[in-house]
C-alpha cells in the first residue's frame, strides 16, 4: 500500500523545485564577511501586490533567519507544517585559526610552501563562505516556495523591511529555557512515539523516520570523517610537493629535472584531491547534513500531531466524564471540538508535507548524486592523466611532460 | 581494519628485485682464500688519473664508465670470474622458528655458464636463512669494508617503527603486515648487496648464498653488548669529528660531504611527509569503510525504492573504493617510502665512509707527528753519549718511517676507493629513484583508472532514480 501512495497525485500542486515560481523568487545576491559578522544581501523578485516593489534588496545577518525560524515554530497555525530547518551558524572559527596558525609558523617554512598552504587556506576559507551563504538561501527559498509560509507576515517584512530588525540574539536565560523546552520535548517525544497510531500511514512515517533520522545522523559524522582524510591526504601532498621541489633544486643533473617534473605532477594532484574533498562535502555530506535538519523537522511535525491527538483522545475522555457527571458539558464539548478540530487539521496537512519531503528528498539526492559521480568521474580523468601517453618517457624526459 | 591475506605477495614489488643491473662485470682478480681484500692487490687498480675525471654526472647509458670502476688484471693471483650479469633475489617467508623468522631466498642468475664460481652454476636455486643471518651477514661485511670506503648497504632495522611483533596468532594481520615489511625489506638488502661488484665476491657473501646451513649469527641480539659497543663507537665517532679539523686539498671531497649533508635532510623531510601520507590514507581507508556501511543502513531504510537501490550501490562503490585507498597506501608505503627510508640509511653509511677517510688521514697525520718528535729526540741523542738509546731511537725512526708511508697510502686508497663508490653509488641512486618513482606514479595511474571504472558503473544508478 505504500506503492499507492508514491503512484497517488498530490492534491495540491506542490512546487518540488524550489526556482520555479514567478510569483515570488527570494535568492541572495551578495554577501559579506566581516570579522565575526556575515552580512546577506537578500533580493526579492515578486508579483504578489503586497509588496510596495517588485524587485528590492535588504542587509540581514545571521540573528534575524533564526528569529523567523522561530517565529515560524512558535506559530500555532503552522502547527501542521514541516517548518524548514534553520540555517547553520556561519562557522569561521577552525578556518581562521588555521590561518593564524599559518601566519605563526612562516618563518619554519620556504616561501613557496607558505604560498601554497596560505591560497589552500583562503580557499577552504571561501569554500565554507558559499556553503553557509547557499543553506541561508536554501532556507529561505524553502519558505518561499511553500504555499502557506511565504504569506506570513513576519516572512514579508523579513524580505522587504530595509532596517535593522533589531532581533538580539537570545540572551542566556532565553538559552536556558530553550534547552528545557527540549528536553521536555524529547522526553514527551519519547512518550507519544509509545502510542500506537491508528492510522497505518503515520505509523509507518513514525517508524521510518526515526530509523531515517538516525542512520542519516550516522552517515553524515561518517561522510565528514571521510572528507578530513582527504583533506589530510591533500595536505601531505602538499607537502611532499615542496620538497621533490627543493630536491629538484639541488640535487644532480640528472635527477634535477626529474625531481621537478614529479614535484609538478604532485602538486596537480595535490589539487585534484583537494577538490574532491570540496566537491565530497558540497554534494554529499551537505545534502546529508541539510536531510539530518529536516528530518528532525519532520520528526517535529510528527511530535505535534502526536501531541494534539493526545489532546484529543483527553478532550473526549473529559467530556464522557462530563457527560457522565453531567457538569460543564458545554465546556467539555468546546473543547473537544477544538481538540479535534486542530488534531484533523494537523493531520491533513502533515501528511501532504510528509509526501512532498520524500518527494523533495529523492529529488535532492538524486541530482546531487548524480553531480557527484560526474565530479568524480571528472577529477579521476584528470588525475590520470590524457590516455596514451608514456609515463616512462618521464624517466628519460624524452617528451615534453607527461602532464 | 587491514584485509592482508596470509598468502598476499605482494606481486607487483617483487618486481623491485627484478630492475635491470648494469652492464657486465669483468673479471676481477682476487685471491679465493683471503677473508677480505688485502690492500696492496687493490693498489694495482686503475691508474690515478682515470678518476681525476670521475664526477657524479653520470647518465643511464655510458657502459664506458663500467669499465672505468673496473679492477684491472694482476698476474699473479689467480682469477676468478663472477656471473658476469644479474643476480635477482627474491624472498619469501616460510615460518616463524622460536628464534625468529626464517625466509626462502630464490636467486635467479642469468648467465650462469659465464661464471667460475660454482654457486652461481644453475640458472636457478634457492636457501633457507633466518633474519638473524642476515645481520650478521652486514655485520661481517661492514666491519671488513666500511673502514676502507665501501659503501656496505645497510640491514634492515630489526624492530621496524611503529610495529612491534605481536605474537597474537598466525593469521593477525598486523603481524601479516610486520612480516611483510621485513621481507621486502630483506629482499632490497640483499639486492643491493649482490649488485655492489665488490660485496659479491666476498666469501662471506658467497657463504650466504650457498650453504644450507649457516652458523647462528650471535652479535645480533636486540642492544646486545656488540650492538651497544658499536652504539657507543658510533657516539665517539660523532665527537671525534667534530674536533678533527682536516685540511682538504681535495675539492671534490669537499663539494661530495656537503652535497650528501643536503641530501640528507631533504630526504628526511620528503620521508616524514611520505610517511604521513601513507597514515592519513589508511586512515582513509577505514573512514571510506565505516562510510560505505553507514550509507548501506541509509539505502536499508529508505523507503523510496529507485533511491534506496542507488544508496546502496553507493555503498558498494564505497567498499570498493576503500580496497582502493589500501592499495594505494601500500604502493606509497611499500615504492616511495621504503625507497627514501632505505637511502636516509644509505646515505648515513656514506657519511661513515666520507668519516673513516678522515679518520685515515688523522691517523697518518698522528704517525707524521709522531715521526717528527722522534726524529728530534734522535738528534738530541746524538750528542749524549748513550749509544743503546740512540740505537733504539733509530729502530724507532725506521718504523715510524714506514707507519707514515703506509698511512699516506691508506689515505691515498681510501680516496680513491670513495671517488669510485660515490660514482656507482650515484648512478644507482638515479636509477633507483627514477625507476620506483615512475612505477609508483604508474600505481597512482592504476588507481585512478580503477575509481573511473566505478564511478562510471555507478552514475546510471544515481541517474535511474526518479
Amino acid at each position: 500500500h505504500l506503492e499507492a501512495i508514491d503512484s497517488s497525485p498530490s492534491p495540491r500542486a506542490m512546487n518540488v523545485d524550489l526556482e520555479m515560481d514567478a510569483t515570488l523568487q527570494v535568492d541572495i545576491s551578495d554577501a559579506l564577511s566581516e570579522r565575526d559578522k556575515v552580512k546577506f544581501t537578500v533580493h526579492t523578485k515578486s508579483t504578489l501586490p503586497n509588496f510596495k516593489q517588485n524587485e528590492f534588496s535588504v542587509v540581514r545577518q545571521h540573528e534575524e533567519f533564526i528569529w523567523l525560524h522561530d517565529s515560524f515554530i512558535e506559530n500555532e497555525d503552522y502547527a501542521g507544517y514541516i517548518i524548514p530547518p534553520a540555517p547553520p551558524r556561519p562557522d569561521f572559527d577552525a578556518s581562521r585559526e588555521k590561518l593564524q596558525k599559518l601566519g605563526e609558523g612562516e618563518g619554519s617554512m620556504t616561501k613557496e610552501e607558505f604560498t601554497k598552504m596560505k591560497q589552500e587556506l583562503e580557499a577552504e576559507y571561501l569554500a565554507i563562505f558559499k556553503k553557509t551563504v547557499a543553506m541561508h538561501e536554501v532556507f529561505l527559498c524553502r519558505v518561499a516556495a511553500h504555499p502557506v509560509l511565504r504569506k506570513d507576515l513576519n516572512f514579508h517584512v523579513f524580505l522587504e523591511y530595509n532596517q535593522d530588525l533589531s532581533v538580539r540574539g537570545k540572551n542566556k536565560k532565553e538559552k536556558l529555557e530553550d534547552f528545557f523546552k527540549n528536553v521536555v520535548k524529547s522526553a514527551d517525544g519519547v512518550l507519544v512515539a509509545g502510542v500506537k497510531d491508528v492510522d497505518d500511514f503515520f505509523e509507518h512515517e513514525k517508524t521510518f523516520l526515526l530509523e531515517y533520522h538516525n542512520r542519516v545522523k550516522d552517515a553524515s559524522a561518517k561522510c565528514d570523517r571521510m572528507i578530513r582524510s582527504h583533506k589530510n591526504a591533500a595536505d601531505d601532498m602538499n607537502r611532499i610537493a615542496s620538497s621533490l621541489y627543493t630536491l629538484g633544486t639541488q640535487d644532480s643533473m640528472d635527477l634535477c629535472k626529474f625531481f621537478l617534473k614529479v614535484s609538478e605532477l604532485f602538486d596537480k594532484t595535490r589539487k585534484v584531491e583537494a577538490r574532491v574533498a570540496a566537491d565530497e562535502d558540497l554534494k554529499l555530506a551537505d545534502l546529508l547534513k541539510y536531510y539530518l535538519r529536516e528530518s528532525q523537522a519532520a520528526k517535529d511535525l510528527l511530535y505535534r500531531r502526536s501531541r494534539a491527538l493526545v489532546d484529543y483522545e483527553n478532550a473526549n475522555k473529559g467530556l464522557d466524564k462530563a457527560r457522565a457527571k453531567n457538569r460543564d458539558v458545554l465546556q467539555a464539548e468546546t473543547s473537544q471540538q477544538l481538540c479535534c478540530h486542530k488534531f484533523e487539521k494537523i493531520s491533513e496537512s502533515a501528511k501532504q508535507e510528509l509526501i512532498d519531503f520524500k518527494t523533495r528528498r529523492v529529488a535532492a539526492f538524486r541530482k546531487n548524486l548524480v553531480e557527484l559521480a560526474e565530479l568524480e568521474l571528472k577529477h579521476a580523468k584528470v588525475r590520470r592523466g590524457r590516455p596514451g601517453l608514456d609515463i616512462t618517457a618521464l624517466s628519460g624526459l624524452q617528451t615534453p611532460g607527461w602532464f | 581494519s587491514f584485509s592482508f591475506s596470509p598468502t598476499f605477495t605482494f606481486s607487483k614489488f617483487q618486481i623491485l628485485s627484478r630492475i635491470p643491473q648494469p652492464a657486465s662485470l669483468p673479471a676481477l682478480d682476487i685471491s679465493t682464500n683471503s677473508n677480505g681484500p688485502k690492500q696492496d692487490s687493490l693498489m694495482d687498480d686503475d691508474p690515478e688519473d682515470l678518476f681525476a675525471g670521475a664526477t657524479e654526472e653520470v647518465s643511464l647509458d655510458s657502459p664506458e664508465r663500467d669499465v672505468l670502476l673496473s679492477d684491472g688484471p694482476s698476474p699473479a693471483i689467480t682469477p676468478i670470474t663472477p656471473p658476469t650479469s644479474v643476480i635477482a633475489p627474491r624472498i619469501g617467508h616460510i615460518e616463524e622458528e622460536e628464534g625468529g623468522d626464517s625466509f626462502d631466498v630464490h636467486i635467479s642468475v642469468s648467465d650462469p655458464e659465464k661464471t667460475s664460481l660454482s654457486v652461481f652454476k644453475q640458472r636457478d636455486f634457492s636457501v633457507k636463512r633466518r633474519f638473524s643471518d642476515f645481520l650478521g651477514l652486514h655485520s661481517k661485511l661492514a666491519s671488513k669494508y666500511l673502514h676502507i670506503g665501501y659503501i656496505v648497504p645497510p640491514a634492515p632495522e630489526k624492530s621496524i617503527v611503529g610495529m612491534t611483533k605481536v605474537k597474537v596468532g598466525k593469521e593477525d594481520q598486523s603481524s601479516n603486515e610486520f612480516v611483510e615489511k621485513r621481507r621486502s625489506a630483506l629482499e632490497r638488502y640483499l639486492m643491493r648487496t649482490v649488485k655492489h661488484p665488490i660485496l659479491l665476491k666476498d666469501p662471506d657473501v658467497l657463504q650466504f648464498l650457498e650453504n644450507s646451513e649457516l652458523p647462528r649469527a650471535v652479535n645480533t641480539q636486540a642492544l646486545s653488548s656488540a650492538g651497544i659497543l658499536r652504539m657507543v663507537n658510533k657516539a665517539a665517532d660523532a665527537v671525534n669529528k667534530m674536533t678533527i679539523k682536516m685540511n682538504e686539498s681535495d675539492a671534490w671531497f669537499e663539494e661530495k660531504q656537503q652535497h650528501f649533508e643536503n641530501l640528507d635532510v631533504q630526504l628526511r623531510k620528503l620521508h616524514a611527509s611520505v610517511e604521513s601520507l601513507v597514515c592519513h590514507r589508511k586512515e582513509l581507508s577505514v573512514n571510506t569503510a565505516q562510510f560505505a556501511k553507514s550509507a548501506a543502513m541509509l539505502g536499508n531504510s529508505e523507503d523510496h525504492t529507485a533511491l534506496s537501490r542507488a544508496l546502496s550501490q553507493l555503498a558498494e562503490v564505497e567498499e570498493k573504493i576503500d580496497q582502493l585507498h589500501q592499495d594505494q597506501a601500500n604502493a606509497d608505503f611499500y615504492l616511495f617510502s621504503e625507497l627514501l627510508g632505505d637511502y636516509v640509511r644509505l646515505i648515513t653509511a656514506v657519511k661513515g665512509v666520507f668519516d673513516h677517510r678522515i679518520k685515515t688521514w688523522q691517523k697518518w697525520q698522528d704517525s707524521q707527528v709522531l715521526l717528527l718528535k722522534k726524529r728530534e729526540a734522535e738528534a738530541k741523542l746524538q750528542f749524549t753519549n748513550k749509544p743503546d738509546k740512540l740505537q733504539q731511537a733509530k729502530d724507532e725512526i725506521k718504523e715510524l718511517e714506514g707507519k707514515v708511508q703506509q698511512g699516506e697510502r691508506d689515505f691515498e686508497q681510501i680516496s680513491k676507493i670513495i671517488r669510485k663508490e660515490v660514482g656507482r653509488f650515484e648512478k644507482e641512486r638515479v636509477k633507483d629513484f627514477k625507476t620506483i618513482i615512475v612505477k609508483y606514479l604508474e600505481s597512482l595511474v592504476q588507481t585512478q583508472q580503477q575509481l573511473i571504472k566505478y564511478w562510471e558503473a555507478f552514475l546510471p544508478e544515481a541517474k535511474a532514480i526518479s
